[in-house]
């Protein structure tokens, strides 16, 4: 066994591990951190299988920014565990059920002949000269460039109806207007008085 | 076997002879800031430990160690006692891909900067988790803060690097320094700068310092996210600031300053360039503070998400139209092999 693959199982436990964590810990605020470390881990093992751009991408963005945020909602919520779990025995069957398509339908596609391991072999490793950045943007602004940008409208799109719907207009909350307050003057302010001094 | 064992005992010696300078400069840092800000202030600053108070971090540390870490009741502290490392761990890992010198590199790697912003982007979970699991309202008032301000900071510090890879076409920030060869009209710093100025600005508010230091304003929030910590818990997330600030300013010393070369052509380029010009930035960091009045919070967010962002989006803009129709004297691509 050689260090690569002993490195793969360690990763692998911590991987497994922490995704379990993240949904049997009580503490919303700890599940956020498992799934933090998950990401992570996962991206120890994409480093393993030469894709160093998208483990890196997988942290910057999942673990810079998603999970950031992520974690300030999850705290400001103040969630109560307890209330969660009236309703347990009632959603059981659907849960159930649920959860027995995913299974069958994961059964289907693992043990269908596409999917057997042995029509996967090893990849040959990549020259050390390779960049695998450099590959990938070839890739996405040629071949792939029609895909690229309905993503990429997709996105767009999202970002649009994310602020349309959240946002409200309240007339009767009183912005600063950063332009007025840098342009006001002098004689707006101040007032000089001209008293006569007055005597003893 | 043997070989393994050596190269990794090898590496582990230039992990510590990275970490060791580093730290005491960390220290030493400390020392400076409060040696600048006196005589900035027209005072002294520390003289009394050590010759002209030059033992001052070490009697600071000292007490530091020996003082007790206070664990607030109703704390989560396994969260509160990682909260420092998480911290300082992702602001440690972050030297390994920085250049010192031509080829003094611990990592070589092709998405140097891609590394770096990921490292960088990790480091508010320290601040978050600290504000959290102190169980204070001080405390969590600050981690919201530095988590906004830190997240949209972040934005404009990405654009800001984009405009920088491309146009020395290549992630890799030994060849970014080798891509501004050829004296100081060659440096990054004047085809860009208005990315150069939004990237050392919004890194000073990502390391939270002053002006943008709202995470921890004292006057409003006592001390922000670090008010419940004390001793080496506290010193850990010092330590951790302080070696912010310095990859802060050796990023922009590699970014726009040219890292190792001499503002001469080929005039004693060395590593000796790298530190000269890292210090400059630091000594920018604490006349700042020395300088101007903290920022209100609302002002804060204006100035990332309406000043900055439009501000580097268009000379990103300015630069691709400039980089594609290959404008001399600045935009001929440099690198290698593109």
């Amino acid at each position: 066994m050689n260090f690569e693959i002993f490195l793969f199982y360690v990763f692998a436990a911590i991987l497994v591990f922490s995704a379990f964590r993240v949904i049997t810990v009580r503490n919303p605020v700890f599940a956020a951190m498992f799934l933090v470390l998950t990401f992570f881990t996962c991206a120890g093992i994409w480093l393993l299988l030469e894709a160093e751009f998208l483990a890196i991408t997988l942290v910057l963005v999942y673990v810079g920014a998603v999970m950031v945020l992520f974690l300030f909602v999850v705290m400001m919520l103040d969630i109560n565990v307890e209330p969660g779990r009236e309703g347990f025995v009632s959603y059981l069957p659907v849960g159930l059920l649920v959860g027995a398509i995913m299974l069958i339908e994961m059964i289907f596609l693992i043990t269908q002949r596409y999917f057997k391991s042995e029509n996967f072999p090893a990849p040959q490793r990549a020259a050390e000269d390779v960049s695998n950045t450099k590959e990938l943007g070839r890739l996405l602004y040629s071949e792939y460039l029609f895909q690229f940008e309905i993503a990429a409208i997709i996105l767009l799109v999202a970002i649009v109806a994310a602020i349309a719907l959240t946002m409200r207009r309240r007339p009767d909350t009183k912005y600063q207007k950063p332009s007025e307050q840098i342009g006001v003057s002098k004689a707006e302010r101040l007032r000089i008085v001209q008293m006569p001094s007055e005597k003893r | 076997m043997i070989d393994a064992i050596l190269h990794t005992l090898w590496t582990v010696i230039k992990i510590v002879a990275i970490l060791l300078p580093l730290i005491i400069s960390v220290a030493y840092l400390t020392l400076a800031e409060r040696k600048v800000i006196g005589s900035m202030q027209v005072r002294v600053g520390p003289n009394r430990v050590g010759w002209q108070g030059l033992l001052q971090p070490f009697a600071d540390m000292f007490k530091l160690m020996t003082k007790e870490v206070i664990v607030p009741t109703n704390s989560s502290r396994f969260l509160f006692l990682t909260a420092p490392i998480l911290s300082l761990a992702p602001a440690l890992a972050a030297w390994a891909v920085v250049p010192f010198d031509d080829g003094l590199v611990l990592a070589d790697v092709n998405a140097g900067l891609l590394y770096i912003l990921a490292m960088t982007s990790i480091g508010v979970y320290g601040v978050i988790i600290a504000g959290w699991a102190s169980n204070s309202k001080y405390a969590f008032l600050g981690a919201m803060r530095s988590a906004a301000q830190i997240v949209a900071y972040e934005i404009a510090m990405g654009f800001a690097l984009i405009g920088v890879l491309m146009i020395a076409g290549s992630l890799n920030l030994g060849d970014i320094v080798r891509a501004q060869s050829g004296g100081f009209f060659s440096w990054f710093l004047l085809p860009l700068l208005p990315l150069a100025v939004v990237y050392f600005i919004s890194g000073v508010a990502e390391t939270n310092r002053a002006p943008f230091d709202v995470a921890e304003g004292e006057s409003e929030i006592v001390a922000g996210f670090h008010v419940d910590y004390s001793g080496m818990a506290f010193a850990v997330f010092f330590l951790a600031e302080y070696a912010n600030m310095i990859m802060i300013a050796a990023l922009t010393s590699i970014m726009f300053l040219g890292g190792w070369l001499s503002p001469i052509d080929g005039f004693g380029d060395g590593i000796h360039w790298f530190l000269i010009k890292t210090a400059f930035c630091l000594f920018l960091f604490l006349w700042f503070r020395a300088t101007f009045p903290r920022y209100r919070y609302d002002q804060i967010m204006r100035l990332g998400w309406k000043v900055f962002i439009p501000v580097t989006i268009v000379w990103i803009a300015v630069v691709g139209f400039a980089v594609y129709f290959e404008l001399g004297p600045w935009f001929q691509v440099r690198a290698n092999g593109i």
